[in-house]
């Protein structure tokens, strides 16, 4: 999947609305769906999985590590911070000269951005465990670990799972930029279909439906995954 | 099913660093087994500390506390706790877990079996007055009332010997509370365990405990026995104040009208101001020479639960009770 760029949009055989560039045209969304679009959908989805995964796993080593020791949890938090206000284009430029114009460099951006949104959350949720219900725990004979496993971890479940909303969905964002780098990804169609002489709106607008189309469902998907984990949250007082 | 443990305080202090006054003080008791043992005294006497202490939530600096005559450090802090029921006032029950789980804390960490851990909640689930029904809901569904006596149910699972209690009722209202009450005392006749109970409510305290314990700022004893001697006779000035000027009617609600001698009901059907009031056999004296005030009677005639009259009370019964 390394070289498939976008085919490019054949104004001389096209139908009239691609030959004059009307604002949307299903029939050339309809034609290049299993060339450019589906492609480039499924890209942009396994860029935005590899960033998140690895942002959780090491959100979540910070989170627990911050957790225990409690000096680590702030300057953590600031470094994240900060690493947050340089603008993505900017990071994936500063990365350039170190790993080049490889799917690293776009991974490396991105899992940094996931790391600041979900180490937050999840340091948030370890500490958001009620103290009398910790008091309770260890009141009753539960070990540090036991009290961590059966009772901080699931009552961080709703935060953690929010955290990776908004990772997820601002990953995906973040993610078409990424094709200033590479050929991959939602963001590749739009940036070529732009420098065009002139810029085919169909292919703008059908990719970037398809990154805000994705959002919503991944999005949604992790609304379903919480009401899941979290069946004790949804059932209020009788 | 265990019974109670002897609990010593074996002139136990406890010093917070940076503060020159001792949060407990050479505090010595002995609870012995199956006693219902109040701490009662102002907030921030360290009546909480010293509860905290047997099991080890929070370490002392001198002294010992045994349990059945072993001390509590000999313990690994957690086998310690495993052993010993722990409620607080807020509770604390596990929020994702359901009723049922919450109780089988305990057990699971001890390894029972899935059988018996099965049993074993639904046998608390009665004795602590909720549904059968009410085992498969999250603490969030339940009303504050129903949450401690979840937390009783809890702290009893694995029928420990000694059940530690802080506060647990301050945080209900008057009813739920005082219901309450009365079940901690009856399941206290049933199971027999030993129980350490810490209050600031003196009327809570006389209540419910076998034993009393009022604890005094910079957390020192200042006198240890049944609450009707601790009304009839005030150590110091102290506890005068602190059980109230009251105390001789709050000796008068410790009795119940049946545990007075009666007189034949024939010696006297009216008083001077009209007819006698009616009390009941169970009713506190208190409330008896309440309704006698109210009457401007000097008896009362005592009925049973159905309402036959089995006598008359006089007021001088009272009066030979706190006199």
């Amino acid at each position: 999947m390394d070289d498939d760029g976008p085919v490019i949009p054949d104004f001389g055989h096209g139908s009239s609305c691609v030959t004059d560039n009307r604002t949307f045209c299903w029939d050339w969304a309809r034609e290049h769906w299993g060339d450019t679009l589906q492609p480039a959908v499924l890209q942009h989805l396994w860029l935005t999985a590899i960033a998140v995964a690895i942002g959780f796993v090491l959100a979540f080593a910070l989170a627990l590590l911050a957790h225990r020791v409690r000096r680590v949890e702030h300057p953590v938090g600031v470094a994240a911070a900060l690493l947050y206000t340089i603008p993505s284009l900017a990071l994936f430029q500063l990365l350039v000269p170190l790993t080049g114009l490889t799917t690293t460099t776009v991974e490396i951006a991105l899992v940094a951005y996931t790391l600041v949104i979900l180490y937050p959350n999840i340091v948030a949720g370890l500490d958001g465990a009620p103290p009398e219900v910790v008091e309770a725990a260890r009141g009753m004979g539960l070990t540090r670990r036991q009290v961590l496993t059966r009772v901080e971890l699931p009552l961080a479940v709703p935060a953690i799972v929010g955290g990776l909303r908004v990772a997820v969905v601002s990953t995906i964002a973040i993610a078409t930029i990424a094709a200033f780098l590479l050929p991959k990804g939602l963001g590749y169609p739009i940036f070529y279909a732009i420098k065009l002489p002139e810029p085919f709106k169909t292919e703008i607008y059908a990719a970037g439906a398809l990154a805000i189309g994705l959002a919503l469902v991944c999005d949604g998907a992790l609304v379903l995954l919480r009401h899941a984990l979290v069946p004790w949250a949804r059932r209020g007082r009788r | 099913m265990t019974r109670g443990a002897e609990i010593v305080f074996d002139h136990v202090t406890k010093r917070y660093p940076g503060r020159d006054v001792a949060a407990v003080d050479d505090l010595s008791l002995e609870i012995a087994a199956g006693t219902f043992c109040v701490l009662v005294g102002p907030s921030g006497g360290g009546k909480t500390t010293a509860l905290r202490m047997v099991n080890r939530l929070i370490a002392f600096d001198e002294g010992d506390i045994r349990i059945d005559g072993r001390s509590v450090r000999d313990f690994p802090p957690v086998e310690l706790r495993r052993g010993i029921g722990y409620v607080i006032q807020q509770v604390g029950l596990f929020p994702h877990m359901t009723v049922r789980d919450n109780i089988a804390t305990v057990p699971r960490l001890l390894g029972w079996s899935r059988e018996s851990i099965a049993a074993r909640a639904a046998e608390l689930i009665e004795l602590v007055g909720l549904d059968a029904a009410d085992g498969a809901r999250y603490p969030a569904e339940l009303s504050g009332g129903q949450r401690q006596r979840v937390g009783l149910a809890r702290a009893l699972a694995a029928d420990p010997p000694l059940l530690l209690m802080d506060e647990p009722f301050g945080a209900l209202d008057p009813i739920t509370r005082s219901r309450l009450q009365v079940e901690v005392r009856r399941l206290h006749r049933e199971v027999r365990k030993t129980i350490i109970f810490v209050t600031h409510d003196i009327d809570e305290a006389v209540t419910m405990g076998d034993r009393v314990a009022i604890i005094r700022q910079g957390g020192r004893l200042a006198q240890y026995d049944t609450p009707d001697a601790i009304l009839a006779r005030p150590a110091d000035d102290f506890v005068a104040e602190f059980v109230g000027e009251d105390r001789a009617l709050r000796r008068l609600a410790l009795h119940t009208v049946g545990s007075l001698p009666l007189d034949a009901c024939a010696a006297v059907s009216r008083g001077a101001n009209g007819p006698l009031p009616r009390v009941g056999r169970d009713s506190t004296v208190r409330s008896a020479v309440s309704a006698m005030i109210e009457a401007g009677t000097d008896a009362a005639v005592v009925v049973d639960g159905e309402g036959a009259e089995v006598g008359v009370l006089r007021l001088s019964r009272a009066h030979e009770l706190v006199g």
